[in-house]
């Protein structure tokens, strides 16, 4: 069956980027995998289709146009860039949703090293005058607070950076937490070696257990030995800046009342301010542009679980009379994954991208 | 007429026909050694099909036949959402089996999942690639360790002889079936403490998909009264 491409939709959206500036780009249908293995881990299998190629190894049909665009980006290099793309991107699903394996996306990505406030508010009023009259609620949040306050919790930095890699896994942050928090027990089995290593050496320890075999050499498992010693001896993260995080986790406001609460959360943890005073920033930039602040609605653990791993401003429009559908468009910062693509180079970027199909599915006004 | 599939050779062929034939339902080969043809006696409008264990799980999902023995394993890992298509009938009490994630017995440092995900960014910082477990499971594995939260691990695939890959140095840790732990132990490895992901066992399953025609259904009723299921 030939599906329906809503070519009107997908004409105007890419002449409303282009007229914001954008240059179009296309990119390949067949991705490397290992890139996207590299940056997603082992899960995109499960959201990726994967086939192989007998030159080029392993490729995946594209799950989205990030990386693919990122990298057209690096070798081009003026700064600053936008660019807009549209084409199909291919999900696979596991449960049998009803959800389409295949859709159209129509993206814009703006790479920019000046005023990162005022770049998120360009692509969110972007989106916001691409969608008008169609009845969508807006929903933002902020993954830069969360990560804020991750670094602002009086631990050691090994437990702040186990917590930060865990940010977009939150059943995994959760669980990390509460080992931290003293709120759960330690695993018998690592009381039972943390005991042994009080009266034995660490290596006598070791040899004990097993001959050495594989990769992870021998004095790497001395290291992680003595890191879960010195773990051991740390004291739990305090209630109060568990509690502060749960906080910040649950909020749902305005932003102008999110914003008012999290100033008097900072009271107690200073770190959250500088992230803080760029939330307020983009919020400024955002009334600037227009935006009228009091229509969106800020999520405290928005953007969590999206596959592009975002670590700035998130956000989505949602057909409030469907809420069986997916966000009908979707974006965010995602300057670290950026980070990950240009090995170490700073390259800012913000971007979203809207499903053509959802739009003319929910038709005018909801 | 009722297809019911089961394994044709080894083990688990004999075991199903034994358990079968326990309560009164002869399962046989008909024709020569090397012919996958076979009969159902004592139920009328009943044939025998005689399938790879592997093609089991597929042939009951896209119901090709009605009815079939395969282990519990094989059916979650190749039959994505298979309670939608095949429904469980009867644990068969042989063929059991544990799929365990195991890593090296000397990693005193590593005795539960959340020990292995750190150990897997440690290792990934240090050595320029993930941490590679071996396996032919790969959907089962990878959606324990999603749920479990363990990241910065690569599936390396491993069709047999799983547990030597670790000392080839193919894999760092090994994701396999084990009934005893004995071949494990023997490879210097063990089983972590929560890595237990599925607890398998040789189960008459039935197809959702395949054409249930009244007959069949009266077959079906027949051969569970007389099974005893």
């Amino acid at each position: 069956m030939l599906k329906d491409v809503p070519r009107e939709e997908v004409t105007r959206l890419i002449g409303l980027f282009e007229a914001a500036g954008a240059v179009r780009v296309g990119a390949d249908v067949l991705q490397p995998a290992d890139t996207l293995l590299d940056l997603y881990g082992e899960e995109i299998r499960a959201r990726a289709y994967v086939t192989h190629d007998p030159l080029r190894g392993e490729l995946m049909l594209r799950p989205d146009f990030t990386v693919p665009v990122v990298q057209a980006h690096m070798a081009q290099g003026q700064e600053p860039a936008r660019y807009c793309y549209a084409g199909t991107v291919f999900r696979m699903q596991e449960a049998d949703t009803g959800r389409p394996s295949e859709f159209e996306q129509v993206g814009f990505e703006l790479f920019d090293r000046g005023d990162r406030a005022r770049a998120d508010a360009e692509v969110f009023s972007l989106m916001s005058q691409c969608l008008e009259g169609r009845g969508l609620r807006a929903a933002i949040g902020d993954i830069g607070l969360l990560s804020a306050a991750v670094a602002g919790l009086s631990t050691s930095e090994k437990r702040r950076a186990a917590l930060m890699r865990h940010l977009w896994r939150p059943r995994r942050f959760r669980a990390l937490l509460d080992r931290f928090g003293g709120r759960s027990a330690v695993p018998a089995s690592r009381a039972a070696l943390l005991a042994r290593m009080e009266s034995e050496a660490a290596e006598k320890v070791l040899s004990g257990a097993g001959v050495a075999i594989g990769k992870r050499r021998a004095d790497e498992v001395l290291a992680r030995m003595a890191t879960l010693q010195a773990d051991a001896a740390e004291p739990p993260i305090p209630e109060a800046e568990l509690g502060l995080l749960d906080d910040l986790l649950g909020v749902r406001a305005s932003p102008t009342d999110a914003l008012e609460h999290l100033r008097d959360l900072a009271v107690d943890m200073p770190a959250l301010t500088p992230a803080l005073d760029n939330f307020a920033a983009r919020l400024d930039a955002l009334a600037d542009a227009g935006i009228d602040l009091a229509t969106l609605a800020f999520e405290g653990s928005f953007g969590r679980t999206l596959l592009e791993y975002y670590d700035g401003f998130v956000f989505g429009f949602f057909a409030p009379e469907r809420p069986d559908l997916p966000a009908v468009a979707s974006g965010g910062r995602y300057d670290a994954l950026c980070r990950v693509l240009g090995q170490g180079r700073e390259i800012p970027a913000v971007g979203a991208v809207i499903r053509p199909a959802l739009l003319a599915e929910i038709g005018e006004a909801g | 007429m009722l297809k019911l599939g089961v394994p044709s050779k080894g083990r688990l062929m004999d075991k199903t026909f034994d358990w079968f034939g326990a309560r009164g339902v002869g399962l046989k080969r008909t024709g020569s050694e090397r012919e996958y043809a076979g009969a159902v006696e004592g139920v009328e409008g009943c044939e025998l099909h005689l399938l790879s264990a592997g093609e089991i799980p597929a042939a009951l999902a896209d119901g090709r036949i009605h009815l079939g023995v395969t282990g519990t394993d094989l059916v979650r890992e190749k039959i994505a959402g298979w309670e939608q298509r095949i429904e469980e009938l009867e644990p068969l009490g042989f063929g059991q089996a544990n799929l365990v994630i195991a890593v090296p017995a000397f990693w005193a440092d590593v005795d539960t999942l959340d020990d292995l995900d750190a150990a897997a960014a440690a290792f990934r910082a240090s050595h320029g690639h993930r941490l590679r477990i071996a396996t032919k499971y790969h959907r089962l594995i990878r959606e324990f360790l999603r749920q479990n939260g363990v990241a910065d691990y690569a599936l390396v695939d491993s069709q047999g002889a799983t547990e030597g890959t670790v000392k080839n140095e193919t894999a760092e840790a090994i994701a396999d079936i084990t009934s005893s732990g004995e071949t494990l132990r023997a490879n210097h490895l063990k089983i972590l403490a929560d890595g237990l992901v599925h607890r398998s066992q040789a189960t008459l399953f039935r197809s959702r998909k395949a054409e249930w025609s009244a007959e069949d259904r009266a077959t079906l009723a027949t051969l569970k009264g007389v099974l005893g299921i």
